[in-house]
């Protein structure tokens, strides 16, 4: 049980990995498979920064009476994996707008039926 | 100067790309964007003539040294893709004039210009840099880059294209992240030689082979790996012309750089590979998609699509020689990249030159009829590439071919070559559909007499005489191939 317990933070990374994962590929709204999208990638930053933390540790900036610091290098590297989340979402966002202007719906199987139709007249 | 070069790869166009936004002309960014591509070209051909005969690169960014700040390091391999993806960069970007201003909208332009420069300073930055984390950023800023480039196609299917390469693209670079994550926790540093360094000491190899199986879907995904190719057929065929010879010929090959660097420079150890069996299992994907996707290449109606389809074919020769394994199949790999790039940068340019004076947002087999007369030049020009794709002698897909056929032979797999034979005859199927539709068949209305502009043709015509001159004069492509992989055998595997 300690085992388990002691490892909280991974659990809790693979659960929010597969459920993203799983959002991804089941739901056809494609506002949700973005909402999956940012899950997975939410699990990658915790995946970096749990480990970079040491119970009882510090800041990394040297002072009398501290002897453990955090790793502050994970949180750097998740600050910017976070700016270029954020970046993915805002454009796939964006794209979502298009394709609603575009094609009337958000609906992965409305949207592949007028591809279809479409398809089908031109033959 | 000089020794700045290796920063100035990925600056060039990374500044051009700001500075074409604050000027907002199109006709500012096509000269810059033209500029920077050539810069880069003679920058890469500057780094690639430093390096040859064994020499390495490392650049130190900001002055921090390796391992603790990014490094920057250029050898054989880096230096030939580096070339590669910047003479294509250096023959696309001036074809982009005629082209751009035919597809996209008034408004837009200037801002294709700078999305088409931040995606060469990302696969540039990619190919050069020698930090796990940083390679993430440059995939990523490529990749942004590539998705908007495809959003601007001009059928609204590009739209879905596009959010489609988005979502897989974006699982692939996280689960390249995650697997990145997983080796920081084992090693404690980002620096590739480095990291290759410490891991030859890690004795627990279960979260090992756990980054190693992440990394591999990751960049599966962005390579377009049999079966993980789903994004690509649309993400080609729907883009703008400019976009799809530029993507084509590059995208693909840079994620492949990864995979060889991650394989034979970071993964090194014996022991992580004698485990599993991950020749095997590259071997029977690339075989599965030289022959699947190439089948499919031949019942499709689109042309732009069967080329596509023809393209998930050809990353099946590329990463076969991943999976044989030894110095010709390797060779043969590499210079793949080259040559495959070539040829089909060669093809969607034509391509492009065709769907600007047939005036149509679509290319089909029907659409095409004809072409033969009412673009000879075009024609004959696609027929050559079209040879090339495959692998007649005298074209650079043979070159490929000979190499990997040689290095099956080596390991005694004759079943292999009779599956590149295979896939060769398929090819001509496809191919055959092609110029069937131009020459054999009495011109449509969809085609007006007469050849497009020289804008278009020029690189057209220069990019399908590369892939005859690659055929015939091998000094540069074979050698720096055999260089790269001589380099990459040599790093400690076996």
């Amino acid at each position: 049980m300690s085992e388990v317990a002691a490892h909280f933070s991974y659990w809790v990374t693979i659960f929010l990995m597969v459920a993203g994962m799983y959002i991804l590929i089941a739901r056809g709204n494609l506002m949700k498979k973005l909402i999956g999208l940012a899950t997975l990638q939410t699990s990658v930053y915790l995946l970096y920064i749990a480990p970079g933390k040491l119970i009882g540790g510090t800041a990394p900036i040297y002072a009398e009476g501290f002897a453990t610091y955090s790793n502050p290098l994970p949180h750097v590297l998740i600050l910017t994996a976070i700016v270029v989340g954020v970046a993915t979402l805002a454009l796939g966002l964006a794209i979502v707008v298009r394709i609603r202007e575009a094609y009337g719906s958000i609906e992965e199987d409305e949207i592949l039926a007028k591809d279809r139709a479409e398809a089908g007249l031109e033959d | 100067m000089l020794e700045q070069l290796p920063a100035l790869q990925v600056v060039l166009p990374l500044i051009a790309a700001p500075l074409i936004v604050l000027v907002g002309r199109a006709g500012f960014g096509w000269a810059a964007a033209s500029l920077v591509s050539w810069a880069c070209l003679a920058v890469a051909i500057g780094l690639a003539t430093r390096v040859a005969g064994g020499g390495v690169i490392s650049y130190a960014i900001g002055s921090w040294p390796p391992p603790w700040g990014i490094e920057y390091r250029v050898d054989a391999l880096s230096a030939f893709v580096l070339v590669l993806v910047s003479l294509v960069a250096a023959i696309v970007a001036p074809y982009a004039r005629r082209s751009v201003a035919a597809e996209i909208e008034p408004d837009r332009r200037y801002l294709f210009y700078a999305m088409y420069c931040l995606c060469l300073a990302g696969l540039l930055g990619m190919v050069i840099t020698g930090d796990a984390f940083n390679l993430f950023v440059f995939l990523e800023i490529s990749s942004l880059a590539t998705y908007v480039l495809i959003a601007l196609g001009p059928q609204r299917k590009a739209l879905v294209a596009s959010y489609q390469y988005l979502l897989l693209g974006t699982v692939g670079a996280t689960f390249y992240v995650i697997g990145v994550g997983l080796l920081y926790l084992k090693t404690g540093t980002l620096n590739l030689a480095d990291m290759a360094e410490r891991l030859r000491a890690v004795e627990e190899l279960r979260p090992v082979l756990a980054a190693l199986a992440f990394i591999t879907v990751g960049i599966g995904l962005k390579l377009a790996l049999f079966p993980l190719h789903a994004w690509l057929p649309n993400a080609y065929a729907y883009s703008p012309s400019m976009v799809s010879a530029f993507v084509a010929a590059t995208g693909t090959k840079v994620s492949v750089y990864v995979l060889l660097r991650y394989y034979f420079t970071v993964f090194d150890p014996a022991p992580l590979f004698e485990t599993l069996p991950t020749r095997e299992l590259f071997i029977a994907l690339s075989v599965a998609a030289m022959i699947v996707a190439s089948l499919v290449a031949v019942f499709e109606k689109d042309v732009k699509r069967l080329f596509a389809y023809s393209s998930v074919a050809q990353v099946g020769y590329i990463t076969l020689g991943l999976g044989v394994d030894n110095l010709s199949s390797l060779t043969g790999s590499i210079v793949h990249l080259l040559n495959h790039g070539v040829t089909k940068g060669a093809i969607f340019l034509l391509l492009g030159a065709v769907a600007l004076r047939s005036g149509s947002v679509r290319l089909t087999l029907g659409g095409i009829a004809g072409l033969g007369r009412r673009m000879p030049l075009t024609s004959f020009a696609l027929v050559i590439a079209g040879l090339s794709l495959i692998g007649i002698p005298g074209t650079a897909g043979f070159v490929t071919k000979w190499y990997l056929i040689v290095g099956a032979l080596d390991l005694g797999l004759w079943w292999l070559v009779g599956a590149i034979a295979l896939s060769s005859l398929i090819a001509v199927a496809y191919v055959w559909r092609v110029v069937e539709a131009a020459y054999l068949r009495e011109p449509s209305g969809a085609v007006p007499a007469g050849e497009a502009p020289a804008g278009l043709l020029v690189p057209a015509f220069l990019m399908t005489a590369l892939c005859v001159y690659f055929g015939l004069e091998t000094s540069f492509s074979v050698a720096g191939a055999r260089e790269a992989a001589e380099l990459l055998l040599s790093g400690g595997r076996r």
